[in-house]
């Protein structure tokens, strides 16, 4: 028999399995998750009115600036794209290393015929996917809002498309081509977690510069020399090689009715050379660097520090101590883990800096009212960004847990050990957190010793019920079938735990704020307000809504794990 | 129908296997034993082309894997000792996949796939997700779709591991009406007496070499004892636990 000749499976049979997957998750969720899918559908409805609302506002506004509104609009989209094209391409390094080398379907589709180009096309669609969906949602009320002002028209999602599809495809291309090298030249599993480093590294030192550059002083055109300085400022392009400058100038040239078609020949152009480029690319290293991919790295332990938090942790009881010993190690010894430190730490150099910049005494003498008042609601942010940190690093811990739950539920282990264990070794740093946050922004704002004291208080009562609190909910949702601690936090138990915690903080400052408010009349009219039932009664209040939510938590914690069956 | 000619895998300074030299011919059944880490598993990932040699050639029915991959693999059944499905589809869904993969959606496909889910007692799950299914199902559904393609050669890593009796006792029926038949086996297994009673001939491994091979009569004759069990050959080639070794642990 004459056969043709064969070059494997078609490339939508590579796929079948991930879209026939998506399917049955979708069948799954619509039975029996309505009122979830129902929030989660209001939250995004909600994010999307509100990012769509801004923009509207900002560019009607821009679009009434005679002379340079256009050019303002342009910027501003410009702006947007290069920030999506950082998020593309580290976003796409990292989802390129478990598609191409880490997923667990390799090994059965590297024993079946499939043609090298076609498993190219089938990594780099599933890649460009997993990591574009994000970016591709937030971009929606972007390009509404511009369609919308701009009146792009019917056309104008068409546009859009032509225009975003390539612009997806570039960064998911050169990661791709730059992981593809880097496991040739170090074995995968350490590849992830340098490209962890790398990822979290860069994400960092963008926000440090960008919010060091002071980019408020863009929409303030008086801080320039001259107009004409501003103008030539606003004409300069972004950068012209970039994808995200194409995209740009394509999408601009739709809604101001210029004709030009060098934008859209280089997106197409360079996604279409890209692509190939990529898969002679993938063809010529994929084989050794998949070979690669199956070496284990070599990891010292390091027992030194290890032995260090041992002594010092001497006075416990053994099985507590363990398990503290154990979640550090499992924590320092994983710099996918780790590395989110440092992420937190510019988010808090960012914080302190945004406090820093407030325009509370660079003009003239604020009243110490004020200061009370901006102190008091700095409580509110402040508290906000322990709760989510406690989210990110308390709300996993009992998921992460599922897989050896095995040897703890069927040891003489006490679960509230255990439950202790993880209780502290995420609220104590998280108080000395808390503690140095609140003194250093209430040193910054010059607030009162009253409004010290009451943040200090409120905030480490907050801290210890916030935990709880992530802990709780973590238990009530756990999510044993992922294996990054990143991910479990965005699950629906995550975004719960946040609405409990920041409920919970409204109420701690609405029962704070009538003894606030007793004490900034009494600094208005310029006498000392006395410790009385009216000052104290809503403080105390606060404070035992803290503790109660703390005991109760940590009881429901305990009950939940205890009835955890895997 | 495989032939291995110096196979050599090296991670590093390490070598997994070390210039192995084995000839299967058509309707073997072929063993491969060895304690934990002496390379059985790295061997089958190179013959199944999921891992590339380092030295040395793979030819299947006198194919090239790492020239002519596409052809080589298309006579390949390969069942890992981890088998992954995939969680979210139907154990149909993935039959009917993993045929596309082979191009083997003919005609008879959906039949085949009926009679592969009914000998190993899938039928009512056809239409279920596969997260929904035991070990042992989802081994069972592993195996079948290694056979859903008709291949002339099947590479087994552990077939019994998370098999009940009755499957497990399919299997070894299957395996060896489809030697009859003219296929050709690659089995790796932990259990000797499935070795003993399954296989035309065993090789036992260890550190990446071939240390004997042949029929039950060779290894009796290259390990100079005659009568002898196969654990006894295995346990006196691979170097079993020493007595005094277990006195200090279990009198400790």
């Amino acid at each position: 028999m004459v056969r043709r000749k064969y070059r494997g499976p078609r490339l939508w049979i590579v796929l079948s399995p991930k879209w026939q997957s998506a399917r049955a998750r979708i069948r799954q969720e619509q039975s029996g998750a309505g009122p979830r899918l129902l929030l989660l559908a209001l939250l995004a409805v909600a994010f999307w009115s509100g990012v769509f609302g801004l923009l509207y506002r900002v560019l009607r506004y821009f679009r009434g600036v005679a002379e340079i509104g256009d050019l303002l609009s342009t910027k501003l989209l410009g702006l947007a794209l290069l920030a999506f094209s950082s998020i593309l391409l580290l976003s796409n390094l990292i989802t390129a290393l478990s598609s191409f080398f880490l997923a667990k379907d390799l090994d059965l589709l590297a024993a079946s015929p499939v043609h090298s180009i076609r498993f190219y096309l089938a990594k780099i669609t599933e890649t460009t996917l997993h990591s574009s969906w994000m970016v591709a949602l937030l971009a929606v009320p972007l390009f509404a809002a511009y369609g919308i002002v701009y009146h792009g028209g019917p056309l104008w999602p068409l546009v859009v498309l032509g225009a975003f599809v390539p612009f997806l495809v570039l960064p998911a291309v050169v990661g791709t081509a730059l992981t593809l090298l880097l496991v040739n030249l170090v074995p995968a599993r350490r590849a992830k977690e340098l490209l962890s480093l790398i990822t979290i590294g860069a994400v960092g030192t963008l926000a440090l510069v960008l919010r060091m550059a002071q980019p408020e002083r863009l929409v303030r055109p008086e801080g320039f020399r001259s107009l004409a300085d501003f103008v030539a400022m606003l004409q300069a392009p972004t950068n012209p090689w970039l994808p995200s400058d194409w995209a740009m100038r394509m999408l601009m040239n739709w809604l101001l009715h210029q004709a030009d078609p060098i934008p859209v020949a280089l997106l197409w152009g360079s996604a279409a050379a890209g692509l190939g480029l990529g898969a002679l690319l993938y063809r010529h290293l994929y084989r050794s660097a998949f070979s690669k991919a199956q070496e284990g790295a070599r990891v010292s332990a390091g027992g030194r520090w290890s032995g260090a938090l041992a002594w010092l942790l001497r006075w416990l009881p053994a099985d507590r101590r363990e398990f503290i010993l154990k979640d550090t190690r499992l924590f320092f010894r994983d710099p996918t883990q780790w590395s989110q430190l440092i992420l937190l730490a510019v988010l808090i150099l960012v914080y302190l800096f945004n406090i820093q910049s407030l325009p509370l005494f660079s003009g003239d003498q604020v009243p110490a009212s004020v200061v009370t008042l901006v102190a008091f609601l700095n409580l509110g942010l402040a508290g906000f960004v322990l709760a989510a940190i406690a989210a990110r690093f308390l709300f996993p811990s009992v998921s992460l847990e599922g897989r050896q739950m095995w040897l703890l539920r069927s040891s003489p282990l006490d679960l509230r050990a255990m439950l202790w264990s993880k209780y502290w070794i995420g609220t104590v740093p998280l108080l000395l957190l808390a503690l140095v946050m609140t003194t250093v922004t209430n040193v910054i704002l010059r607030a009162s010793p009253f409004m010290m004291l009451v943040s200090l208080v409120t905030m480490v009562t907050f801290t210890l019920a916030a935990s709880a609190l992530a802990l709780s909910f973590g238990a009530l949702y756990p999510r044993f079938d992922t294996e990054n601690a990143a991910q479990i936090p965005t699950s629906f138990g995550g975004l719960v735990y946040m609405m409990a915690s920041v409920t919970l903080l409204a109420l701690v400052i609405m029962l704070e704020a009538p003894a606030v408010a007793t004490r900034i009349r009494a600094e208005q009219s310029g006498v000392a307000a006395p410790w009385d039932a009216w000052l104290v009664v809503p403080l105390l209040a606060a404070l035992l809504l803290c503790v109660a939510a703390t005991l109760l938590s940590l009881r429901l914690a305990l009950a939940r794990v205890r009835r955890l069956e895997l | 129908m495989i032939t291995l000619t110096g196979l050599t895998k090296r991670y590093g300074s390490f070598t997994a296997v070390d210039g192995i030299d084995l000839a299967v011919p058509k309707g073997e059944l072929f063993g491969f034993l060895g304690p934990n880490g002496a390379g059985k598993t790295t061997t089958f990932r190179m013959i199944a082309g999921i891992i590339l040699p380092t030295a040395g050639r793979i030819q299947i029915g006198g194919v090239d894997l790492v020239r002519q991959p596409l052809i080589a693999k298309r006579r390949l059944g390969y069942i890992p000792d981890r088998p992954f499905v995939y969680d979210k589809i139907t154990g149909a869904e993935f039959l009917r996949f993993v045929a596309a993969l082979y191009d083997a959606q003919d005609a008879s496909l959906e039949r085949r796939i009926d009679e592969l889910l009914d000998l190993f007692e899938l039928t009512p799950w056809k239409n279920e997700l596969t997260e929904s299914y035991s070990h042992g199902m989802r081994q069972k559904l592993i195996i079948a779709s290694a056979l859903v393609h008709r291949p002339e050669v099947i590479v087994v890593d552990e077939p019994m591991v998370g098999l009940d009796p009755k499957g497990a006792r399919l299997l070894k029926d299957l395996f060896r009406q489809y030697v009859n038949r003219g296929g050709t086996i690659l089995m790796s297994t932990h259990t000797l007496e499935v070795a003993e009673g399954m296989c035309d001939r065993i090789a036992i491994m260890q550190a990446g070499r071939i240390l004997a091979r042949g029929t039950m009569a060779d290894l009796r004759e290259q390990t100079e004892s005659s009568g002898a069990s196969l654990e006894d050959m295995f346990l006196r080639l691979t170097g079993g636990f020493r007595e005094h070794q277990l006195d200090l642990i279990l009198e400790a």
